[in-house]
């Protein structure tokens, strides 16, 4: 018998792990134009198996409970607050534990926009979202795998697909219920921002006690897409979501995530530029306490001339929560005139927590401007002391330094309505999460 | 007000003593200033009846209109009425100059059963108190003292003790980095806010700056400790000789 390599070991167990989640969660039964792309994402799947904690791209998070047949028990939790995003005027779409919830939902349709259920459109022959669903999940296996990804592809029991053929007034709101105990979600939406179009996503909540979560996004020539997204307070949820963005010439895009709470949360982003002169903001603030496991992985692709890309991502944590965050820019040969920013920092609020950072540039243009910068610190005890000294009370001197301190990834939202709601929730997390 | 008795201050990371015995009284409604060599520990007494960590009280008191500071937070000390203009004011990247100043306000304000200010009426002070200080309103918009000159940042410790209406104002070195203009407006900030309730410590190196501020005692500290205490001409005599032959006389 020949000696296995330890890569191949790794690969059959990969495998073996791909396997038994499949048999798990057996493939929805797709005879419409869905067919296909499920299809190729299974061989995909096949082919690459599931994450291991061995494999470098998890060096800093473990994808074992993420790869695992059956999902880890979540207790369920009641914020007792009222919904975020609740007083926009949107269209509001709600799922419970991964299941559509008609009755909470509003009806399928506004104006600018095409709007349906992939569980639904589906069955069809062809659809518009045809030629996008699986696709950007697809090219963005390379140059690093994601096999959750492809799963998603493979399994989504539903998603909802959009597409903006004019500027959409009305936000598109999707709120995550989760209601089981042991829920496993897996949902996978398409949006397309045509030519001009603008549209504004926001989503919330927690899903499911695991929650795999794929948003493929194509903005057109000149098109805009906004992405707000609230990531829910219940504490022992596990998610893993992919953004894949493709941006044409002009186009904008700008997503927004801010995560509380959660045992393990994985947020990856790949963003390709494809036309020139687009523009891509990406950001995050996380408020870990204890028991949370938070990573944000970014992969931008400049493949264009004189394009923009900014990450910000700011992590509060404490009580031995742990923050992740691998970013990348690759600037591909010709894509001259590139400004791309990268800049992750952590404040630990006690020496039990971490920060992980592995910020990277790979850069074939030369023409180009790019920097990266990270940084872990704690509060600084000078500014304390000078809110002490001024009668402001310990804990509201902590809340106001720690929102200082995300501050600059809240700026990055543009809806200044949307950002001063998303401050009051981390200013009412300090609250509860200080002394 | 403010009463100081046989106070020994050490570092508490290393043995090393700084105040050693520091008596002083302050009495209501009064301005006192402190002249001393670098080093002699004159900010570690603000630092230290302010409350900030790292400093160790050994030995000695002090009670501000009978309450015991040294038993007190930083917070509470400072809605006792105690107020520190410091000599480095610190720069706080995200926090608005206006929140800043509105929180401590109000902070204080609860802490004293009073009720809240309300927005107009905090606004119209603020704008008052820093138009007679040459702030501008943009300032008061931009992160507390970030990208503020070094006599911006000492205006706006006057700004904040204008605005939170202390019983004992500590100045510690208010004066270095202001030009002659500046000085003046600093001065004029400080005596509008005299008053027969109020009292000052003023910590300086520099005669001219009690010129503006009239001081009714003048006191000299050297190795942590107050080695003379005299009236206005002690500072005279102070900037024309400088400190040898006060601590020579000591010797
Ligand atoms: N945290 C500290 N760590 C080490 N040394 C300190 C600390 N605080 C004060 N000292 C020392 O204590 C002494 C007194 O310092 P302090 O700042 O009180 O002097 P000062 O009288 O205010 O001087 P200056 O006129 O230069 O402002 C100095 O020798 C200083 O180096
Ligand atoms: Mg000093």
């Amino acid at each position: 018998m020949a000696v296995q390599s330890r890569k191949e070991i790794m690969a059959a167990d990969r495998r073996a792990q791909a396997e038994a989640r499949l048999a798990a969660t057996p493939m929805p039964a797709a005879s419409g134009w869905s067919a296909t792309p499920r299809q190729e994402a299974l061989s995909r799947l096949i082919d690459l198996g599931l994450p291991h904690r061995r494999d470098e791209y998890w060096k800093f998070t473990d994808p074992t409970t993420l790869s695992q047949p059956e999902p880890v028990k979540a207790a369920t939790f009641d914020p007792q607050e009222t919904l975020i995003f609740g007083g926009v005027d949107r269209l509001h779409l709600t799922f419970v534990d991964g299941v559509f919830d008609a009755e909470a939902s509003d009806s399928l349709e506004g104006e600018g926009l095409e709007i349906a259920r992939l569980s639904e459109a589906e069955a069809a022959d062809i659809h518009w979202a045809q030629s996008l669903y699986g696709t950007l999940e697809a090219r963005g296996q390379q140059p690093v795998a994601r096999p959750l990804a492809a799963l998603n592809t493979a399994l989504a029991s539903d998603g909802i697909l959009i597409r903006a053929t004019g500027k959409v007034s009305k936000p598109v709101h999707i709120t995550y219920l989760h209601n089981a105990e042991a829920s496993d979600a897996i949902l996978h939406h398409v949006v397309k921002v045509e030519a001009g179009a603008e549209l504004t996503l926001l989503e919330n909540g927690p899903a499911a006690a695991r929650f795999n979560k794929v948003l493929e996004v194509d903005v057109a020539d000149t098109g805009a897409f906004h992405h707000i997204r609230a990531q829910g307070r219940d504490h022992e949820r596990r998610a893993v979501s992919h953004i894949f963005a493709r941006l044409g010439k002009e186009s904008t895009f700008k997503s927004f995530t801010l995560t509380v709470n959660g045992v393990l949360t994985r947020n990856e982003a790949v963003i390709e530029f494809t036309g020139d002169d687009a523009v891509a903001h990406i950001a995050g603030a996380c408020l870990g306490d204890g028991d949370f496991h938070h990573d944000d992985t970014v992969f931008i692709t400049h493949d264009a001339v004189n394009c923009e890309s900014r990450q910000v991502f700011k992590k509060v944590l404490r009580n031995g929560a742990k923050g992740v965050f691998q970013g990348k820019i690759l600037v591909k040969e010709g894509a001259q005139k590139t400004d791309g920013y990268q800049i992750s920092q952590s404040l630990l609020l006690d020496d039990d927590s971490q920060f992980l950072a592995k910020p990277e540039l790979e850069i074939y243009a030369d023409d180009v401007a790019c920097s990266h910068g990270s940084t872990t610190g704690a509060i600084d005890e000078d500014a304390l002391f000078y809110f002490l000294s001024r009668g402001i009370p310990r804990k509201e001197a902590q809340s106001l330094l720690v929102l200082a301190f995300v501050a600059e990834a809240i700026e990055e939202i543009e809806n200044k309505d949307l950002a001063g709601e998303l401050t009051e929730r981390l200013a009412a997390w300090l609250q509860r999460h200080s002394g | 007000m403010l009463e100081i008795k046989n106070l020994h201050v050490k570092l508490e990371e290393e043995d090393k003593q700084i105040l050693k015995g520091v008596d002083l009284t302050v009495e209501t409604g009064k301005v006192h200033a402190i002249m001393g060599p670098n080093g002699s520990g004159k900010s570690t007494l603000s630092y230290v009846l302010s409350g900030r960590e790292g400093y160790e009280v050994t030995e000695g008191s002090a009670v501000m209109e009978g309450a015991d500071l040294l038993e007190l937070e930083t917070e509470e000390r400072a809605a006792e009425g105690l107020f520190l203009a410091f000599q480095y004011p610190v720069e706080i990247p995200g926090v608005s100059n206006m929140t800043f100043l509105r929180t401590a306000v109000n902070a204080q304000r609860k802490a004293r059963g009073q009720e809240e200010m309300s927005a107009t009426d905090f606004l119209k002070e603020v704008r008052a108190k820093a138009k007679s200080l040459k702030i501008d309103a943009e300032m008061l918009k931009r992160p507390v003292n970030m990208g503020f000159s070094g006599g911006e940042k000492k205006r706006n410790e006057i700004l904040q003790m204008a605005m939170l209406e202390p019983k004992m104002c500590i100045l510690d070195e208010t004066d270095s980095g202001l030009d002659v203009d500046a000085m003046k407006l600093v001065a004029d900030g400080v005596n509008a806010l005299r008053s027969e309730g109020r009292s000052f410590l003023v910590i300086t190196h520099y005669q001219r700056l009690l010129d503006h501020i009239k001081p009714d005692v003048v006191h000299i500290m050297a190795d942590g400790r107050i080695v003379k205490t005299g009236g206005p001409e002690l500072a005279l005599e102070v900037e024309h000789n400088g400190y040898a032959d006060i601590l020579a006389e000591m010797a």
